[in-house]
Formats: structure tokens, C-alpha cells, sequence
């Protein structure tokens, strides 16, 4: 038996972590964070998620807390993200906030209140390697596997947390939180970016609302103007929305974007396909996964939450940072992003993909 | 809820179950109920039974008082410190805000300022600060109003002072006050706004206009039966409670002091024009968040500041404005002492606290 933090989001995930782990014995606390004192879509500073949350752990009479982590969750999440749209980057916020909020904050105050273990309701395993080691794997589920972002977690934060649904798919979790009666049995997952509200104007208002956006000019390689768009800080590369279709019938992507310059370079998707990518803050899981993944083979690369793991050719470390080349050439990822290494599905490490 | 009480509302909950406002025998029983405790409630808070007007607690009468009161154009004030019941409606009004010192008291010649930058119709200074127990000069403050604002009314949020000062005494020099049963050995949802006559006061519950068309609402009859039983015992007790509580406040806080290095007392050294049942301080080092956890852990229930709609702790606007450094702030700690508290508690808070400080220094959180 463990003293175990179980963080709830309020979500149908996290009910059924904490019930499992209740079930199995352990000492258990559910904690909500509170993150974000702003405007969101689930109402004011997300009370109607805490009320479930609050709620669950009184059905599972377990206790539970509320943590005010919204200042470091402004300091290291909503800054870092604002601050790199008006650079052109595109953030993954999610990530950032696993990174410092749940996996640096939140265990940090588990280590002092004396808990063996933090909990969470993510969609991915813990597993042990052939030496022994531990190490991250996809969730049961492969289309809700969440173990992308969960990435940047290091062997010696695995042995500390537990991940008591990443063995269900959704739809067992679903039917096991309906046994148990839980009210967030039918809750539908979260999908956007949980500090910004939709009825509120979306992304476009959140980040006008904090920087000044600035119209930028559509060019083509020759550098002549196809058209402009309103906020250069909004386009992403990679981009097909609003830009039309070029001159050959097809389709325009946003190839670069410039912020200084207020230029975005668009052209055929064509355009978009690079051998390799530049990574940096590259976390490794431990120092074996690191010289492991180096000298291997058959390590493969995520580029976003659910999609394809593709082949990598060559992993090179240097000054500049992990190099990465893809045995076939590969749409680029806009700078912010991470992408994720696996060798078969365990992870490896990740990093963020740096500006050219 | 002093024993008193409960016994006392049992019968309106039973027997005595009638609507004061009805015309059978019944009803006429438990509007004599209510004019007892009227009568009663009014000669213990020094004002006539009619200046009464009981509500559903300290929230409503402030938001009565800041919407409703006076008749002068103008605005609200309030000091700086005030509980959201007053601050929160001050500002909904564009009303405006006086700062406080380092020590919590509200600053006579900031006051004059404030209110000479424009025209004001209600000003609202507490009698004791819910989070430091800090107890305003009223009388001085109020010769402030009179002469710098003379067409305003003056209010006072009495909710936390009732236990710890005279509140006849301390009220004789404002128009109106608000007070709740739940501060002193009463059920929670049921207080009181005391309107001085001649008092301009526009209601804002309308309905059956019960308590003399001020506020209309069927009267809490066992929650006002029972707030008068508390409050007539807690003045029959405030001199001695006083005196045996301020003792334990000053063992608990004297104990911290020396166990902690480096922990202040947040309103100052001087404890003479503070509440007798309110320790606060700020220990450095630690998050109170935290140590709240783990002190309820060692039976030890104690609060940081208010919490918001999602029951977490926001940081404390009282601090805020007393100016204290945010590193302070992150380590601050109340606890409350009542008629109930004993020796036993203070023993067992001062056995449990330094330890529990301790492991969050040294973990640096």
C-alpha cells in the first residue's frame, strides 16, 4: 500500500485512475489544479471541472484538494506560449504544462506532503526495459495514446508515478466509471487548449488581446506578393487554411514564416518536405536510452499527439543540438513542436523542433 | 454552534413551526418569537428594536448597506481590507478604495484624501479585519467621514468583531452596521443590518416587505431565535473570553515566534488593537497551500486566505494591500481561537506546527 496523489482534471480519465488505485488499496488524495484565472469555455477559472472532480472523490470517499498553481501555470505555460507566437514559433502548451505543472510542480509538493507516488489519468504505460529500467510506453488505447506528450518524463520521475488506466481503452474506462456511477462517466474529452475560450474569440483574440498582431505579405519563392493575411503571429508553418489555391490548381501551404519581415512564404505542398530537423531541450529518458537510441537502427519519430511514428535514418548530435534525418524526405514541423523518439513503442526522448 | 442555540431553534423547527407573517394564533407564536428576539437582539448591539433588520447574514446586510444606503449622490467607499461582501459591491459601483498601513489600520489622512477627490453617499470601514484581527480606530475615523464627507453614511462591517469588542460601544459612532451569526455561536445563514433611524436605506429584495419593506423575505425565525441566544451569551462571556482566548493567542503566537526563524507577526508586535481570537502570521520559506495539508494531517485546522468559486486559495487582497512582500505572503497562516478553544488545542497546534514548517523548509516548498 502507497500514499499516492491522484491528479484530477475532472475528466472521465482521472475519475477511473483514482477509483483503480482506491480499489487496489493504496492511500489515496485527489488534487485538482487550479491553473488558469481567466476566461475559459468551462466557465470561470474551470469550477465547473473542479465541482467534478470534488464531486468524484466524494462518490470514491477519498479526499481532495484544490491546488492555486495558477501563477506558475501563467510564469511557464500562458507566457511561453504567448511569447512564441509573437516570434512565429508554435508552441504545444500541453506539453509545457506537464513539463513544469504536473510533473515538476505537483510531485515536487507530493515529494513534501510525503507521498510515495502521483497519479494521473493519462492514456499511456509504464513499463520496465529489458535491464530493468523504466520507461515509458503508448496506452492500450493507440488512438488516444497520450504518451507523445508525456515525453519529457526522465526514469527517475517514472519509478514515481503510476498511470493506473494506460492498460484500458476509452471505451473501458467509459464503462467502468458507469459502474461506478461516476458523473463524469459521459464526459466528453478536452480537445483545445484549456486557457483559451472559443466563445471568446479563440486564439486570434486571446493573443491580440496580449501582443500586437501585424498583417503580413503571402509571397511565392520569387518573392512576389500573392496576397496578405491580418496576423502574421497566427500563421503556422505548415498551414493550409485561408491560403487558396496557387496559380496551378492546387492547394498553398505556408512554407515559412517571417515575423520580422512580415512575410509568409506559401507555395505546393511540395515545399514543405525537408530531410531532417534540428531539435533542442531535448530531454532523454536516462543516459542508457541515450547512448541506446544513438547506436540504433530502428528508432522512429512522432511529430504530433497522434500521428504516424515515421523512420529516421540518422540521429547526430551537435553543437547546435540532435540532429534528425528521416529516411525519406517529410513535411516539415514548425518550429515549438515536439517531436517524440521511439524505439518500437517505448519512448526514448524528445525535444522541440528549432527555427532554421 | 454554542449548545444554547441549538436547543433554542429546536421547538421552530417542530412545534413551533408557524410563518410570523400569518394570521392564525400559531403565526402570532412565532412572531412574538421574532419580537422577542428583536427587542433582545437590539438592546445587546445598542439600537432600537425597529433599526433591526434581520437577513440571511453578513453578505446581504453589506451588499444592503452599499447598494441601499444613504441618499446623497455619490459613490461608495471602503477601506482596502474590507471582505469581498463590501470591497466586491464598492467596486461594482466604481466606488473607491482606501489603502491601509503596513500594520492593517486604516489611514486617517489617506481617508480625508479619498473622500475629498469626490462626491460619496456610503462609506463602509470594518470594525475587526476577518484575516488579522486588526480593530479600526471608529472613533477617529469616523470624525473623518463627518467632516470630510458630511452627507454620507457612515456603514461598518461588525461580522468578525461581535466575540471581541463592545459592539454597542464600538457602533455608537456609525449609522449602520452588519453583523452574522455564525461569528458568534449562532447557525450560519441568518444575520443582521442595523440601520440607525432617520437613515436613508432603499431595499433591495422586494417581496412581501417583512422586515418594515427594508428587505422582504419569510423571516428565518429559528435561525433568528438562535443568533439571539448566542449572541446574548457571548456577551454575557466576551470580557472573560477575552482575556482566557487573548492569553492562548499570545502562548500560540509567542510558541511560533520563537520556533520559527525568521516568521513575523503580520499586523505588527503591538497586539492591543487586535482581536483576541485571531493569530496571523507569515513564515518564510514555506507555500501555505502546503502546510495547510499537512497540519490537517496533524489535526491542526487552520486557513491561509479566502478561496474562490473552485475552493482554491487565492492570494489575499488584506495582505496585498498592507503591502506585504509576496515572499511573506506565499507563507501566511491563520488560526482562530473561540469561546470553545482550551489549552489542549494550543499545546497540540504548537506540537504540531514547527515540525510540519520544518519539512516544507527543508523540501523548499
Amino acid at each position: 500500500m502507497m500514499q499516492v496523489m491522484v491528479a484530477m482534471s475532472g475528466g472521465v480519465d482521472s475519475s477511473v485512475a483514482a477509483a483503480m488505485l482506491r480499489d487496489e488499496g493504496h492511500e489515496i488524495v485527489g488534487v485538482t489544479l487550479k491553473l488558469w484565472g481567466g476566461e475559459s469555455d468551462s466557465g470561470c477559472c474551470s469550477v465547473s471541472d473542479v465541482d467534478d472532480a470534488r464531486r468524484v472523490a466524494q462518490q470514491l470517499d477519498i479526499d481532495h484538494l484544490v491546488f492555486n498553481f495558477s501563477e506558475d501555470f501563467d510564469r511557464d505555460v500562458v507566457e511561453p506560449y504567448v511569447a512564441d507566437h509573437a516570434r512565429g514559433i508554435t508552441p504545444n502548451p500541453c506539453i509545457e504544462c506537464n513539463r513544469h505543472l504536473k510533473f515538476d510542480r505537483l510531485m515536487a509538493r507530493a515529494d513534501a506532503l510525503g507521498f510515495d507516488m502521483v497519479a494521473t489519468g493519462h492514456h499511456a504505460q509504464i513499463v520496465r526495459s529489458s535491464s530493468g529500467l523504466p520507461r515509458l510506453t503508448r496506452g492500450a488505447d493507440f488512438a488516444k495514446d497520450q504518451s507523445y506528450v508525456l515525453h519529457m518524463l526522465t526514469a527517475p520521475q517514472l519509478e514515481r508515478i503510476m498511470l493506473p488506466i494506460g492498460g484500458l481503452t476509452k471505451d473501458e474506462v467509459r464503462e467502468r466509471a458507469t459502474q461506478l456511477g461516476l458523473r463524469t462517466a459521459g464526459k466528453p474529452d478536452s480537445q483545445d487548449v484549456c486557457f483559451i475560450s472559443h466563445t471568446g474569440g479563440g486564439r486570434r483574440v486571446f493573443l491580440g488581446n496580449r501582443i500586437e498582431m501585424h498583417p503580413a505579405r503571402l509571397i511565392d519563392e520569387t518573392g512576389t506578393q500573392l496576397g496578405s493575411v491580418d496576423a502574421v503571429e497566427l500563421m503556422t508553418i505548415g498551414q493550409r487554411r485561408g491560403l487558396g489555391i496557387g496559380i496551378d490548381g492546387r492547394p498553398r501551404y505556408a512554407l515559412d514564416v517571417d515575423v520580422p519581415n512580415r512575410t509568409v512564404l506559401v507555395g505546393a505542398p511540395e515545399g514543405l518536405d525537408v530531410s531532417g530537423e534540428l531539435l533542442n531541450s531535448f530531454t532523454w529518458v536516462d543516459e542508457s536510452a541515450r547512448s541506446e537510441t544513438l547506436a540504433s537502427t530502428t528508432v522512429s519519430a512522432q511529430a504530433s499527439a497522434h500521428g504516424e511514428s515515421l523512420a529516421i535514418s540518422e540521429l547526430r548530435e551537435t553543437d547546435a543540438g540532435l540532429e534528425l534525418i528521416w529516411e525519406s524526405p517529410t513535411r516539415r514541423v514548425a518550429p515549438g513542436q515536439s517531436i517524440v523518439l521511439y524505439d518500437n513503442d517505448l519512448v526514448v526522448g524528445g525535444g522541440l523542433v528549432s527555427r532554421r | 454552534m454554542r449548545p444554547e442555540a441549538i436547543e433554542a431553534m429546536l421547538p421552530f423547527l417542530s412545534e413551533r413551526f408557524a410563518n410570523p407573517s400569518g394570521a392564525h394564533r400559531f403565526a402570532r407564536d412565532a412572531r412574538r418569537a421574532v419580537d422577542d428576539a428583536r427587542e433582545e437582539f437590539a438592546a445587546l448591539v445598542g439600537a432600537e428594536p425597529g433599526d433591526i433588520i434581520f437577513t440571511s447574514g453578513g453578505t446581504e446586510s453589506d451588499n444592503l448597506a452599499i447598494f441601499g444606503l444613504g441618499s446623497a449622490e455619490g459613490v461608495p467607499v471602503c477601506s482596502a481590507v474590507e471582505h469581498h461582501a463590501v470591497l466586491d459591491p464598492v467596486e461594482a459601483l466604481g466606488g473607491r478604495v482606501v489603502g491601509v498601513d503596513r500594520n492593517g489600520a486604516i489611514d486617517p489622512a489617506e481617508l480625508r484624501r479619498v473622500l475629498h477627490e469626490g462626491p460619496v453617499r456610503v462609506v463602509s470601514l470594518m470594525v475587526v479585519n476577518n484575516e488579522t484581527g486588526v480593530i479600526s480606530d471608529l472613533v477617529a475615523l469616523a470624525k473623518v467621514v463627518r467632516t470630510s464627507a458630511p452627507d454620507a453614511v457612515l456603514h461598518t462591517d461588525a461580522v468578525q468583531a461581535f466575540c471581541w469588542t463592545d459592539i454597542a460601544e464600538a457602533c455608537a459612532v456609525v449609522d449602520s452596521f452588519s453583523l452574522s451569526a455564525h461569528k458568534f455561536g449562532g447557525p450560519k445563514g441568518v444575520g443582521a443590518l442595523v440601520v440607525r433611524p432617520g437613515v436613508a436605506l432603499t431595499a433591495r429584495q422586494l417581496g412581501g416587505g417583512q422586515e418594515r419593506e427594508r428587505r422582504s423575505g419569510t423571516q428565518n425565525v429559528p435561525g433568528i431565535v438562535a443568533m439571539v441566544t448566542a449572541a446574548r451569551l457571548a456577551a454575557e462571556d466576551r470580557v472573560a473570553d477575552i482575556d482566557r482566548v487573548g492569553k492562548l493567542r499570545d502562548q500560540l503566537l509567542d510558541g511560533l515566534l520563537a520556533a520559527l526563524p525568521g516568521s513575523v507577526e503580520t499586523a505588527g508586535a503591538d497586539r492591543s488593537q487586535r482581536a483576541a481570537g485571531i493569530a496571523h502570521l507569515c513564515i518564510p520559506g514555506v507555500e501555505s497551500e502546503a502546510l495547510l495539508f499537512l497540519l490537517e494531517r496533524g489535526q491542526v485546522s487552520a486557513s491561509a486566505a479566502s478561496s474562490c468559486a473552485s475552493g482554491a486559495l487565492q492570494s489575499s487582497h488584506v495582505l496585498g494591500a498592507m503591502g506585504v512582500e509576496s515572499e511573506l505572503a506565499r507563507g501566511s497562516l491563520r488560526l482562530s481561537l473561540g469561546w470553545s478553544s482550551t489549552q489542549t488545542d494550543v499545546d497540540e497546534a504548537l506540537a504540531v506546527i514547527p515540525p510540519a514548517v520544518e519539512r516544507l523548509q527543508q523540501f523548499g516548498i
